[in-house]
């Protein structure tokens, strides 16, 4: 790697060495210390006004058994959103990751007797089916050129159809997973605890974030939601990293989808409605723009956490479950604007 | 032959748009070419088709006499060729140092990013190349906020921070202060000096006339003619670019 400018006469090493000032700081950090306001003055609302709630640790574990489930899908989905697209298809890429799961647990029943064999199998085979429709949607958007909010509708139907006639519309009971040791894995408890979910996602936001801030494939990522021409003119191979971005939100969508089916060890067709909106909301709510070129990991698991307590906080504080909906929209606006807001002072 | 660069025939048509036509266009070791023509004339055309950006519906390019068949942005960059893009091709919600590194981002075998690298990189192109000295810029600024000469100071230090042989420089004057333009012409003379290739691309005859060793004037998709600099004065040369312009002709 030469790194001579033509231009430049002198050798000397000079090394950058960053003065802290505030006005920097606020700079860089800007939308992620605004999500945390929010995010803490949120907390403090709910221990004031319903402090038996939520200075227990009851409701926390409850969080984290239950937040996990979509909160790990907004972390792909932040870096979809980042590169400027968009997937709605994936609470039937959940389902359909389970599809694969039950058949291949069904066909490997004649030749392979030990069943913990045939969970891994099964769980293989629903991570395989996540990564290929992912892919799938991918090579749609970025071959065919068809914008990717367009796409996934159609995908998000016909995978949800697919779901349905390859289930014909049954059950599945999955009681057979608690021999397996992926059930303590993946949805057991530590100490009796700590709900393995809420590992698997912090796991994967660690990763989601060394991707997005410390890999190439991040970097690439934002320089296609911020301009994709120039991407394309200095050499970023646009399409692969396109592709490869839908390749991982339907790989983790299938993997949310079996966590969820393991937790409740049942596998209901309708796997996955009601949660992309939920998952919508965290990433738009931690900041991401919907143009695409800004948005952080950080700021989405805070948003999932807030979208994930609205809920139950609005029954702890005394309001019907009538007001949940009315509590979630007025902080995702309110949230929305002021990110713009903070985006357009500091930048 | 002694090219650093060569096409043949090559030619370009996007649909029933036909942008470039039988074009035989030679660039020198050492040389610097100016590319001149109205807007439209496919100037921009014949230099993506340079960078790999487009590829040409037939015709043949050749780099130091070696026929390349499908060329990529990536594989022009091995071969050596720069570009400083008329839409400057930055990322303007990103950092500074994030955009020099557009595409070729330093990392380690596992694709991690060497970000203190990239970062003391940038600092030391900013100080000694691209005459940043307001302490408001950074490695860490976003180009955004960057005037349009400090934009097209990026873009350039970019273009020469990679070992390049074959320097392009699309439209570079556009939107540049006269210190600005200047200091530019000073930059072309650097690439001379030091022994590699560029085209320059402009509107201004004067700006072109003034930083080339030959003119290629190319019209409507065609080229119409070429002169060695030193063997025409500017007033003739002005005067055949109005001939072009009103008749497709020079003489």
């Amino acid at each position: 790697m030469s790194s001579q400018a033509t231009g430049s006469t002198s050798t000397t090493n000079q090394r950058y060495k960053e003065t802290f000032s505030l006005g920097r700081f606020a700079r860089v950090y800007g939308a992620q210390l605004g999500i945390l306001g929010v995010f803490f003055g949120l907390w403090i609302i709910f221990i004031v006004s319903a402090p038996d709630t939520f200075l227990s640790s009851r409701i926390y574990f409850a969080f984290m058994s239950t937040i996990p489930f979509f909160a790990i899908m907004a972390i792909p989905l932040t870096l979809v959103v980042i590169a400027g697209e968009m997937d709605l298809s994936f609470p039937s890429i959940m389902g359909m990751g389970m599809v694969a799961f039950s058949f291949v647990y069904d066909a490997t029943g004649s030749g392979i007797t030990s069943i913990p064999t045939r969970v891994f199998l099964a769980f293989i085979a629903a991570l395989i089916a996540g990564g290929l429709i992912g892919w799938l949607n991918g090579v749609i958007i970025v071959k065919f050129g068809i914008p990717s909010l367009v796409a996934t509708i159609g995908t998000q139907f016909f995978w949800r159809g697919a779901v349905l006639v390859l289930t014909e519309g049954r059950n599945y009971t999955l009681s057979y997973i608690k021999e397996s040791f992926l059930y303590p894995a993946l949805v057991g408890k530590i100490g009796g605890y700590f709900p393995m979910q809420m590992f698997w996602l912090i796991i994967i936001a660690i990763l989601g974030w060394v991707l997005l801030n410390r890999h190439k494939f991040g970097a690439h990522i934002y320089l296609i939601g911020d301009n994709v021409q120039s991407a394309q003119l200095m050499g970023v191979n646009t399409g692969r990293v396109r592709i490869q971005a839908f390749m991982l939100i339907g790989l983790i969508s299938a993997f949310a989808g079996v966590l969820y089916s393991f937790h409740i060890a049942y596998f209901w067709p309708s796997l996955g409605d009601g949660y992309l909106l939920n998952t919508l909301a965290s990433v738009f709510l931690g900041g991401t723009s919907v143009f695409g070129g800004i948005g952080t990991i950080l700021g989405t698991f805070l948003g999932a956490f807030i979208i994930g307590a609205i809920e139950a906080a609005t029954v702890a504080v005394g309001l019907t479950g009538f007001w949940t909906q009315l509590i979630y929209g007025l902080i995702i606006v309110l949230s929305v604007i002021m990110h713009t807001y903070l985006r357009k002072r500091v930048q | 032959m002694d090219y650093r660069l060569e096409l043949r025939n090559v030619s370009k048509s996007f649909g029933e748009v036909q942008a470039l036509e039988n074009i035989n266009f030679q660039l020198g070791l050492n040389e610097i070419v100016g590319l001149l023509g109205d807007n439209g004339a496919g100037k921009s055309t014949l230099i993506k088709i340079i960078t790999g950006y487009h590829q040409p519906t037939s015709g043949e390019i050749l780099f130091n006499g070696q026929k390349v068949d499908h060329l990529t942005v990536p594989k022009a960059r091995q071969l050596g060729v720069e570009t400083v893009y008329q839409e400057r091709a930055l990322a303007e919600l990103q950092t500074l140092w994030r955009n020099i590194f557009l595409g070729r981002e330093l990392t380690n075998k596992w694709g991690l990013l060497d970000i203190t690298k990239m970062r003391d990189e940038t600092y030391r192109l900013m100080s000694q190349s691209m005459g940043f000295t307001s302490s408001a810029v950074s490695p860490n600024s976003h180009v955004g906020t960057f005037s349009g000469g400090e934009k097209q100071g990026v873009a350039i230090v970019r273009a020469l921070y990679f070992d390049a042989e074959i320097i392009i420089l699309d439209e570079p004057t556009m939107g540049l202060s006269l210190k600005e333009t200047s200091k530019l012409t000073n930059f072309v003379r650097d690439i001379k000096r030091a022994g590699k290739s560029a085209i320059f691309i402009d509107h201004n005859v004067v700006h072109v006339y003034n930083a080339a060793d030959r003119i290629v004037v190319i019209d409507r998709g065609r080229i119409a003619g070429q002169f060695v600099t030193k063997d025409i004065t500017l007033d003739m040369l002005m005067e055949k670019m109005i001939r072009v312009a009103e008749t497709g002709n020079l003489d």
